[in-house]
């Protein structure tokens, strides 16, 4: 009787699952759906649902109209760049916070927290200005950078967390036998860490890839990434529903690939720790 | 010996990360405050002349402040009662014992990872479009008239799109909390005779109450300065229908090209942002010591 009624639970609670997260993933579907249908079909009422004319010409339209590699490229240098140099500022200082921590340290995370709370629309107009001068509107250059502080403070919360929870015996192992700094960090701590190092690098090419504050308002067109070239397709003249939806699933599978790999790493990376 | 030189050590790594953080948050923020007091166009350069606080009670009394203001607080405090109110059942049912949970809850995560470009212009033409969206061809099934969500609700529309965008960030942090819910303390309960509901009263909300509250200041950071969706989809309007303090500051910035304005209406934001902030970090700094 029991075991009756957990069978029926498990099938009511799968089905219901199934059914809200069908719901949910519904959008990005329909657009994939889109994306192989002709700019008629994706247009037409009743839609049609599979049963359509499937065809590849929109992803070859839109590298052909509007050079989409050009725009992927750039969102490749301005994710990729943006992460490495974060990582490689915040490696050292969330090292040093994690294995050295003075009194200061749980202050000084705090406040690089904070800095990741400044509205960025509060700084916008100074930016704005700064970029103008010095030639940085619309450089590849220019978003990096600001991409990098930007994602900053989340990449060295990130890696303090994972570094907090190497076990320090090993490293004092590793200092009793008399390695230097710079071979514990080689030999002991990387490996260690690489886990960790990963899922960082991998949620912050996510926000980075994704991001549409200073991508929308500092690029036009030479250094847009998908972002910025995604959203010229709001203009109201003339709707290209079939080729929006190519472009935009272009844009997003490599990074939905790359998301449902971390998705775990999103909880903790995303609240600074305070869920786990 | 060694002991200092590693302190020293750890002090030189940890500069760079200060040092840059510092600087990013000091220069741009000073040059607001300082852009904030000056009357300053880009449309007449070499007019720039000090004004004192001219340009807080401009942007203050600004009707379109007190509108903006209003449609950032109704975007945000619906969006946080939606991803809420829809994320701890969806937490509760993924908690369950699921065929293929794995995979659902891969449907379920995956709006978060779309670009806010990509969800909006989606949301506008695929689905929310008067004549050719499919929620228009939905209506016509059941014989209803087909919204016209850009135009008749607008600010609607888009808090729907922008609960898309953050309902799995909810669900998932819920869901994460849900699964560290010691299982022997609800048996315990259960076999005490308490009932589901009572179940989830006295043990399974409270033990949401935190992660309950990290989502909602977390979702409230970002919900704060929602841009891109409203950037493709309304540009603000009609009217100031959909301008939140974000986009009124950005079209003051660079659509009427006010320096001046725009900054105070910058620091205004950095007010806002920092009242939330302050929670925020008590929270995560109490984690800290734990």
């Amino acid at each position: 009787m029991a075991r009756m009624a957990t069978t029926r639970r498990v099938m009511i609670s799968t089905a219901a699952a199934w059914l809200f997260g069908f719901l949910i993933f519904f959008p990005i579907l329909w657009m994939g759906l889109a994306s192989f249908k002709t700019e008629l079909e994706a247009f037409a009422i009743p839609p049609s649902f599979l049963f359509f004319h499937w065809t590849t010409e929109n992803y070859a339209t839109v590298q052909e109209r509007s050079d989409y590699l050009h725009h992927a490229m750039n969102s490749i240098i301005i994710a990729g760049g943006s992460t490495l140099i974060a990582l490689l500022i915040a490696i050292p200082a969330a090292w040093s916070m994690a294995f050295s921590p003075t009194k200061r340290t749980k202050d000084i995370l705090l406040w690089m927290l904070s800095t990741k709370m400044m509205p960025p629309v509060g700084v916008l107009v100074p930016i704005y200005l700064i970029y103008k001068s010095l030639g940085l509107l619309d450089s590849r250059i220019g978003l990096v950078f600001i991409l990098c502080l930007g994602n900053l403070p989340i990449v060295i919360w990130m890696l303090f967390t994972y570094f907090k929870e190497i076990p320090r015996d090993i490293l004092e192992a590793a200092r009793m036998d008399g390695a230097t700094i710079g071979r514990e960090l080689v030999y002991v701590l990387t490996p260690m860490a690489i886990p960790g190092l990963a899922s960082t690098l991998l949620l912050n090419l996510i926000l980075a890839w994704n991001e549409a504050f200073w991508t929308l308002n500092l690029s036009t067109s030479s250094a847009a990434p998908l972002t910025t070239f995604i959203a010229s397709y709001s203009s109201p003249e003339g709707l290209f529903w079939a080729k929006l939806s190519a472009a935009s699933t272009l844009a997003i599978a490599p990074i939905l690939v790359l998301g449902w790999f971390s998705q775990k790493q999103l909880v903790r990376g995303l609240t600074f720790g305070a869920v786990k | 010996m060694a002991t200092r030189q590693t302190q020293l050590l750890a002090r030189s790594l940890l500069t760079p990360a200060v040092g840059l953080l510092f600087i990013w948050m000091i220069v741009p923020l000073a040059l607001t405050i300082y852009f904030s007091t000056l009357h300053y166009s880009l449309l007449d350069p070499g007019s720039e002349s000090f004004v004192g606080l001219e340009n807080f009670r401009y942007f203050l009394t600004d009707p379109a402040f007190l509108a903006s203001l209003q449609n950032t607080l109704v975007l945000v405090g619906s969006v946080l009662a939606l991803t809420i109110l829809l994320g701890v059942p969806l937490a509760l049912l993924m908690d369950q014992p699921v065929i293929g949970r794995n995979f659902v809850r891969l449907m379920v995560i995956a709006p978060f990872f779309v670009m806010p470009t990509v969800s909006a212009l989606v949301w506008k033409n695929l689905l929310m479009h008067p004549v050719s969206g499919l929620f228009a061809w939905l209506a016509s099934l059941f014989g209803l008239t087909p919204i016209d969500w850009f135009n008749d609700v607008p600010l609607l529309a888009v808090i729907l799109i922008v609960t898309w965008q953050w309902l799995p960030f909810a669900t998932l942090i819920l869901l994460t909390a849900l699964q560290s819910l010691d299982e022997e303390q609800k048996e315990a309960a259960e076999m005490d005779g308490a009932s589901a509901v009572s179940t989830f009263i006295y043990i399974t909300l409270p033990h949401l109450a935190r992660p309950i509250t990290v989502v909602i200041l977390i979702e409230t950071i970002f919900l704060l300065t929602v841009f891109a969706e409203i950037f493709v989809t309304t540009g603000g309007g009609p009217g100031l229908q959909t301008t939140n303090i974000a986009f009124l500051i950005y079209s003051q910035a660079l659509i009427q090209f006010d320096v001046g304005s725009a900054s105070a209406g910058g620091l205004v934001a950095v007010v806002i942002a920092n009242i939330v902030a302050f929670f925020l970090v008590r929270i995560v700094g109490r984690n800290l010591e734990a």
